[in-house]
Order: structure tokens, then C-alpha cells, then sequence
């Protein structure tokens, strides 16, 4: 690998600018030894272009923020090695997203909107109080909570999502995987009932239409088609009408 | 003309990382309107990427048993060197139980006592006890008596922000992301709200508050090698220091992490030496016992970095491009481990190093980590020198860690400072009026918007914004590293006076219309360079080793002339910040010997730059 010359196509589009129309910007850059997406476009700022708009935070693959459609697939730009890449390197920004500029889209607005939709937080009546020991949890229910926790919100299975792109309303696999989340806590008191009233749509889990991008394309490795069979049947089983029978939380 | 947007609010918090949060969650349940400002969505905030733990005494697990909030303060104390204000470290000791338990009642999944025998890596044997099992549990970290880092397996910092975010979604609390803070809006006496630039549409805007909470987090991206996110540019600091009348706490004690991956430092955890793991050299010997007989790799960060650095000098290090390092071996704690408990550090490895720890090595070096200095405030968060200013977490130095922070002392000061601070921002801004003149708050708007027009038009000059960042970083990394002495300390301090005064002649490359990346660094650079003369002209001036602070030329902690605090101020129109020294307050644990390592680690091959 070593001695190549790469040649980034990066799309180019500042809506502050609309008269400028989009299009596709060509940059050349020798490739050194580890480089990643995230040390190419900085290079590119640095020494050719310092108008080029893209986000990092972490570069670590912990913060989620880096996201975007790299020859055909989004992904995570801070841990793609381009020597895992040909030559030629197509950027986009991640679709479904508000554009910022360039490659910067707007995920924090829509993450938020998503945590308000599925109401995103422990429902309790318990008012805590710090002063006595703590609830005891088997560790087992711990590290399955932590397992859907992991998401980092990159966006990544909303970009690829056939149903995000067309339908603005959809949660995507992010969200019902939040939801999932909040179903195995046993913290939480929210009855099947109320889950439904969240995800019991088209909007939610049932507006998949099974293609399961979002798993082949989550960079944490989300079991994101488990969680969606998980989601679905509890709520086909609330939706149904056997309530009675089966429980939500184990 | 100005144009431009105001908001008025009772409490800006500015920064939406664990102790921003933490305070607006404390401030909204009184009934507070709050807006927080932050550089990025709040879950990508650089708290998240702490995966280690955070310290609290609950001793729930068997090696924890016995811990009490005064084994802690003793730790937390000999960690700093005796830098720290013990009245502050004993309000925190306090309280960290109370803010785990909170957390845990808002939904960390923390990790649990699971009962039980089992063998530690070193063949020590424990039994978890029935009677704890299901309790918050803990793990082993550098500098602590027992163990008491509280952890969700390896994503406690990404738990602890989603769930204090998730609470302040559900307060409904206003958060405006891609806004930057540029400058205080202040007459000298009291602070009023800030001057902020949207990083969407490039546009100023106004900020008025009763109260205004500085939680912008650490300054480590002025060095060229920090395991920090890339936002860590010390912004709140700077914008504080600006003032003239605000002074910045102990800024030449900068931390190192031991653990830092080579070339891209990316933090390995502590975690991985809590749970086991070896430091090796270029021979594969595990060096630290003969250097630390008893805490061996788990001596206190400042102490391993030194020993990794002397160790290198000696020759002991592994060749490579990027310079020596050293070899991190968890092997022998096995797949199911590394994949469970340290699955971050597995995928950092694989993804970032192409190495699998599971039978590799990891290359790593000591690496730039922690800012204990920051914004000084009084044990109540409130700032020296301007009232209705308040800082809060690494951006502060409140000052819990002195010379030198505990692993997993951080992620515990956000929440738990967050909580005790918290209460007392809101006790203030529930006792304070707004009243501000429209005058003052033009001018203020006025300033940032020349100084835009001057960078955009090159009114100042041509100086590109990008190579001078990059010679501060390097005066920073050659010459105030690890192991500091006075010829090499004037060469950064005049280094650094001179990109100083270069900054202030940027001019763009690009046009900076709208949310100019290139126009964003140009406004924080001159700030930038002022933090990095703060650290290195107290390093110079601090003739004695304490903590991470280790003067190869003055190697003894020097009690008699320096237990105190450097208080740095940039007067108007200065190229050095003015120095001045406060006591250090001591309530409980006179000065005494750290009992691992000494601060006065002579180096070996003294005189050469750091390794």
C-alpha cells in the first residue's frame, strides 16, 4: 500500500451559499502508514482547503459524530484505515440528515427529536434517595441494558435505512433499539400498553420494511435485527390482544 | 449595524458534557430556566469517552471492603501531592456515593457484585460474599488504597452522559448545540452571559444570564499527542482568562497518561492495568516492580509515566517511526475478559493499531491526558475575580486534584462537583437580579465582530492559523512534556511569545463565510497560545517537582517555598500572564511522603528532551 496516491471526490455544498450549486470537489493526497479517513481530511483542511466542513469529536469510534457515506456505505470516517479502501474515495454527507456543509449533517436535532418520541428515560415513581443503599440488580440484566446502551448515535442505520430515507417520520433501527433498551430495565415501569402507544406504528416498529441495513451497516456491532424481532413481537403480542398471557418485561 | 440574536436566561451553562449537565439538571428541578451551549450534541461530548469508572467508597466488592470516604480522601490527597484544597476533597469524598446511587435511580446500568470465588490474574484469590451480591461493584485503579472505581463494563462515561442526558431531555431543558462561546460579557465586576458564534450559520449571538457556569472540560488538544476529543481546545478557559480579572489555577500541572496508543493516542483505560495487565519493554520484561516494588503498574499515572519515560531513556524502548514506546500485554487475561470487560479497548486496538490484545501486543506511550489546572474557583464553584461566573469539572480548578488526579477521580468530580456545585449556582441565581446595560452588551458584540471582519479581510496580516497551531503544539510537546527543565522551559515560554504575537495576524485562507472551520480556529488560537504560556511560564517559574510537575533541575517537592497555588491573570495588552500564589488549604492530612514512588524520581539521562 505504501506510496499511493489517493484521490478524495468529497461532495461540496453550503446551504448558506445556495447559488452555488452542489458538486463533487477532487483532492490528491499520499497515503502514510495508518492513515484513516479522519487524518486525510485534515490534511486536506490543513494544506489545501481550509473551507472543507466535516466533524470529529473523539476520533475513537466512541462519539458517534463522524459519520458519513464512504464509497457507497455510511460508516464511522475516524476508524476507516484507507488502506481498506481502492485508490479512489468517493465522500458523501449521510443522507436523511440536515445538511450543514460539505460533509457536516446535523444528527444532534434528530437524535434529540428521537429521545423525546420514545421518551428516552427511566419512567419511576421512585424519588431517589442517595442516602440508602442502592437497589440491588442482577449484573446479567446490567450488561444486557448496557448491550442496547451501546449505541453511539451515529446515524449510520438511519442513512442506510430504505424506510428513513423515504419516510421522515420513521425511527429507524436507532430508536427501536432505544426502546429495547428501556423494556429490558426493570427500573422502568412503563406497562406494554404505553411501549405500543410509542412504537406500535408505522412509525415505529412496524414501518420496517426488513432489509437490514442497519445491521450490516452498525459500526458498534448492535444485534439491531434481534432488537427489531424482539420490539416487534412484544408489540404484535400487546397489539393482538394477549396481554393477558404474555408480559413485556422478563 | 448589529444584527444579531439575544437570549436571556436565568443560568448559561456552557458545555453539555457530565458536569454541565449535572448542573442544569440540579438548577431545573428549582424551577430555573437554563439554556446550555455546547460545541457539539451533548452525547458527544468528550465525558463519554472515559471508560474506566469513577471513585466512590460504597465497598460493596470484597477487595473494597473496609473503604470509607476518609480512606478516599487520603488517596485523593497523596495523588496530588498535597496540591489540593482539602476542604474541597473532602466535600467531594462525600458525596461521590451519593451521586453513583442518584445515577443509578436515573438508569446507569452500573455493573454488579456477582457472588462468588475467583482468581485474579496475579493468582490472588477472592470470594464476593453473598450478602453484597446485586450492589454496585468496583475495580482496581492507580493510587487507591482499595478498590472503589465504580464502572459500567467498559462504557462508563458513555452510560453516565446518556443517562444525565436522557434526564435532561426529559426536564426539557433547553440545549443549542453547534454554539461556541467566544467571550465573557462582563464590566470587571460581574459577569452577564457570553458572546457566541453559531457553528451552523457563522452568525454572533447574544447570551444574558443571572448566572453564567463555565463546562467546557480540558485544554489537551494544545499538545500534538492527546488521547482528548478534538473539541478539548481549553475554550472556556481561555475565554475566562481573557477577561484580565479571572485568574487560571496551577496550570503547569498537566497530566500524562500512561496508556496513551501509538501513533494515534487513543487513551488505552486504566482498566486494563486494574484488571491485570502488564507493561512490558522492547525485551518483553515486565519493568514496573523493580521501579515500584508494591503498587507496580498501579503506582499513580504521574509516577508510571515517569517510570515509562526514565525507563525508555535507558534505552528499553521499542523502535518505531513515531519514536519509542513501550508494550501494553493484557494476553494473559484471555478472550472472554478482554472481549467482555475491556471490549472498548479490544476494538481501539483492532480498529486503530490493526492488533488483536487478545494475542498481541498494544504499542503505547505516555501521553498528554488531563488538565488539573483550569478556571479557579472557590469551593462553591464561583470564580475568582468575577461574580455570576462559575466553573465546573476539568474546566475548573475547584481544586480536588492539585498536582496530579487519580484515575477515575475525573468522571466522579463531574457528577459529584456537578451535584454540590449545582446546588450552590442555583442557590445564587435564585438570590440575583438581571439588570445589564444595552451599551455594555453592544461594545461586547462589537469587539467579536472586528475581530471577525480582521480575519476575514487580513486587515492584521497573512499569517496562516494552521502552521501556527501546529508550533504551538510542538513547544508544548518538546519542551513542557513529562520531565521539565528550566533551559527547555524558557525555549517554550519564547517559542511561544513569538507565535503569540504572531496570532495576532492571522488572516483567512478562505473566504470564512458561514460556519467557517478555518475562521473558528482563527478566533480560539490567540487564546490557545495564551493557556500554553500560562502552563509553561508556571513550569519555569515552579522551582520543585510535585506531581505530574517533575523539574529534572529541581527534583524535590519543595514544601517550604511551594505548597501553593499558581494563580495565572493575562493583563490587557500582555505577551506573559502575571503569576501570583495563593496557600493551599490543609484541614486534615499534613504534607507527608505519597507512599509509592516520590515525586522526586531523579530521571535517568537527564538533560535530553522527553522520549
Amino acid at each position: 500500500m505504501a506510496d499511493r496516491q489517493l484521490t478524495f471526490e468529497i461532495f461540496r455544498y453550503n446551504p448558506l451559499k445556495p447559488e452555488v450549486a452542489p458538486y463533487m470537489q477532487t483532492y490528491k493526497l499520499a497515503e502514510t502508514t495508518g492513515m484513516t479517513i479522519f487524518v486525510a481530511l485534515n490534511m486536506i483542511r490543513e494544506e489545501q482547503d481550509p473551507s472543507l466542513m466535516f466533524d470529529f469529536v473523539c476520533r475513537a469510534a466512541i462519539c458517534g459524530s463522524c459519520a458519513m457515506v464512504i464509497n457507497g456505505r455510511p460508516r464511522l470516517a475516524c476508524k476507516t484505515l484507507t488502506n481498506t479502501l481502492p485508490a479512489k474515495i468517493k465522500l458523501f454527507p449521510l443522507p436523511v440528515f440536515k445538511l450543514v456543509g460539505d460533509l457536516a449533517v446535523d444528527t444532534g436535532t434528530w437524535f434529540r427529536y428521537l429521545s423525546e418520541k420514545t421518551e428516552s428515560w427511566v419512567h419511576t415513581s421512585k424519588v431517589p434517595d442517595p442516602k440508602v443503599q442502592e437497589e440491588r440488580m442482577d449484573n446479567a440484566v446490567a450488561n444486557q441494558i448496557y448491550e442496547a446502551e451501546r449505541c453511539i448515535e451515529c446515524g449510520c442505520c438511519i442513512a442506510g435505512c430504505a424506510t428513513a430515507n423515504i419516510r421522515d417520520e420513521f425511527l429507524g433501527a436507532a430508536g427501536i433499539n432505544r426502546v429495547a433498551r428501556f423494556m429490558v430495565d426493570p427500573r422502568d415501569e412503563r406497562s406494554p400498553g404505553e411501549y405500543f402507544e410509542i412504537v406500535g406504528s408505522e412509525e415505529g416498529a412496524f414501518g420496517c420494511m426488513g432489509l437490514m441495513a442497519c445491521d450490516d451497516n452498525c459500526p458498534m456491532e448492535l444485534p439491531l435485527q434481534m432488537q427489531l424481532a424482539f420490539v416487534r413481537r412484544k408489540m404484535a403480542a400487546y397489539g393482538l390482544g394477549y396481554k393477558e398471557k404474555k408480559r413485556i418485561k422478563p | 449595524m448589529s444584527n444579531y440574536q439575544t437570549h436571556i436566561t436565568d443560568m448559561l451553562i456552557v458545555g453539555a458534557g457530565l458536569a454541565g449537565e449535572r448542573i442544569a439538571v440540579e438548577a431545573a428541578s428549582q424551577g430555573l430556566n437554563v439554556i446550555i451551549l455546547s460545541l457539539v450534541p451533548p452525547r458527544r461530548s468528550h465525558s463519554t469517552a472515559a471508560q474506566g469508572g469513577m471513585q466512590a467508597s460504597l465497598g460493596n466488592c470484597a477487595m473494597g471492603e473496609g473503604d470509607s470516604t476518609d480512606v478516599h480522601f487520603a488517596d485523593t490527597v497523596k495523588g496530588s501531592d498535597w496540591g489540593c484544597e482539602q476542604d474541597v476533597a473532602r466535600a467531594f469524598v462525600e458525596n461521590a456515593p451519593l451521586a453513583v446511587r442518584e445515577m443509578a435511580v436515573w438508569g446507569v446500568p452500573w455493573s454488579r457484585v456477582v457472588a462468588g470465588k475467583r482468581t485474579l490474574p496475579d493468582g490472588r484469590e477472592l470470594e464476593e460474599k453473598k450478602e453484597k451480591e446485586g450492589l454496585i461493584t468496583a475495580r482496581d485503579f492507580g493510587g487507591t488504597a482499595k478498590w472503589r472505581t465504580c464502572y459500567t463494563a467498559d462504557g462508563t462515561g458513555h452510560t453516565l452522559q446518556y443517562t444525565m442526558d436522557s434526564m435532561v431531555v426529559q426536564m426539557g431543558i433547553t440545549v443549542h448545540d453547534r454554539t461556541e462561546a467566544i467571550s465573557l460579557i462582563h464590566d470587571g465586576d460581574k459577569c452577564i452571559g457570553v458572546v457566541a458564534r453559531c457553528l451552523r450559520t457563522g452568525d454572533l449571538r447574544v447570551y444574558i444570564a443571572k448566572s453564567t457556569v463555565m463546562c467546557t472540560g480540558g485544554y489537551g488538544r494544545l499538545y500534538s499527542a492527546s488521547t482528548n476529543a478534538v473539541i478539548n481546545e481549553g475554550n472556556g478557559m481561555f475565554v475566562a482568562l481573557n477577561t484580565g480579572v479571572v485568574p487560571l489555577g496551577n496550570m503547569e500541572a498537566v497530566q500524562f497518561h500512561p496508556t496513551g496508543m501509538v501513533p494515534v493516542w487513543i487513551l488505552i483505560t486504566e482498566g486494563a492495568r486494574g484488571d491485570g495487565g502488564y507493561l512490558l519493554d522492547k525485551n518483553l520484561y515486565r519493568f514496573m516492580p523493580d521501579y515500584e516494588p508494591k503498587k507496580k503498574e498501579l503506582a499513580s499515572r504521574d509516577v508510571v509515566s515517569r517510570r515509562m519515560t526514565q525507563h525508555i531513556r535507558k534505552g528499553h524502548g521499542v523502535d518505531s517511526p513515531y519514536g519509542p514506546h513501550l508494550w501494553l500485554d493484557i494476553r494473559h487475561l484471555g478472550a472472554n475478559h478482554i472481549n467482555t470487560n475491556l471490549r472498548e479497548i479490544a476494538n481501539i486496538a483492532k480498529n486503530f493499531a490493526g492488533v488483536d490484545p487478545v494475542k498481541d501486543l498494544i504499542p503505547v506511550r505516555p501521553t498528554q491526558h488531563y488538565s488539573m489546572g483550569g478556571v479557579r474557583t472557590n469551593k462553591d464553584g464561583h470564580a475568582y475575580g468575577l461574580k455570576g461566573l462559575f466553573a465546573c469539572g476539568e474546566a475548573a480548578c475547584w481544586d480536588l486534584h492539585g498536582f496530579n488526579r487519580l484515575g477515575g477521580n475525573s468522571l466522579a468530580e463531574t457528577i459529584t462537583a456537578g451535584r454540590i456545585i449545582g446546588k450552590k449556582v442555583t442557590e445564587y441565581t435564585l438570590g440575583a437580579t438581571l439588570s445589564y446595560s444595552y451599551e455594555q452588551v453592544n461594545n461586547a458584540v462589537k469587539e467579536q465582530e472586528n475581530r471577525v471582519k480582521a480575519l476575514v479581510n487580513g486587515w492584521n496580516g497573512k499569517e496562516d492559523v494552521y502552521n501556527l497551531r501546529n508550533e504551538m503544539e510542538k513547544s508544548l510537546m518538546d519542551y513542557v512534556g513529562i520531565f521539565r527543565n528550566g533551559p527547555d522551559l524558557q525555549k517554550a515560554v519564547d517559542n511561544l511569545r513569538e507565535v503569540y504575537h504572531r496570532s495576532l495576524n492571522i488572516g483567512l485562507k478562505s473566504g470564512g463565510e458561514g460556519p467557517s472551520p478555518e475562521l473558528a480556529q482563527a478566533l480560539r488560537l490567540p487564546g490557545m497560545i495564551r493557556l500554553a504560556l500560562c502552563i509553561s511560564y508556571g513550569a519555569l517559574t515552579r522551582t520543585e517537582s510535585r506531581g505530574s510537575h517533575a523539574r529534572e533541575d529541581y527534583p524535590k517537592r519543595d514544601d517550604a517555598n511551594w505548597l501553593k497555588r499558581t494563580l495565572a491573570y493575562w493583563p490587557e495588552g500582555a505577551d506573559l500572564p502575571e503569576l501570583k500564589y495563593e496557600p493551599v488549604t490543609i484541614t486534615e492530612l499534613p504534607p507527608g511522603d505519597r507512599g509509592y514512588g516520590e515525586s522526586s524520581a531523579q530521571p535517568e539521562g537527564g538533560g535530553k528532551k522527553n522520549g
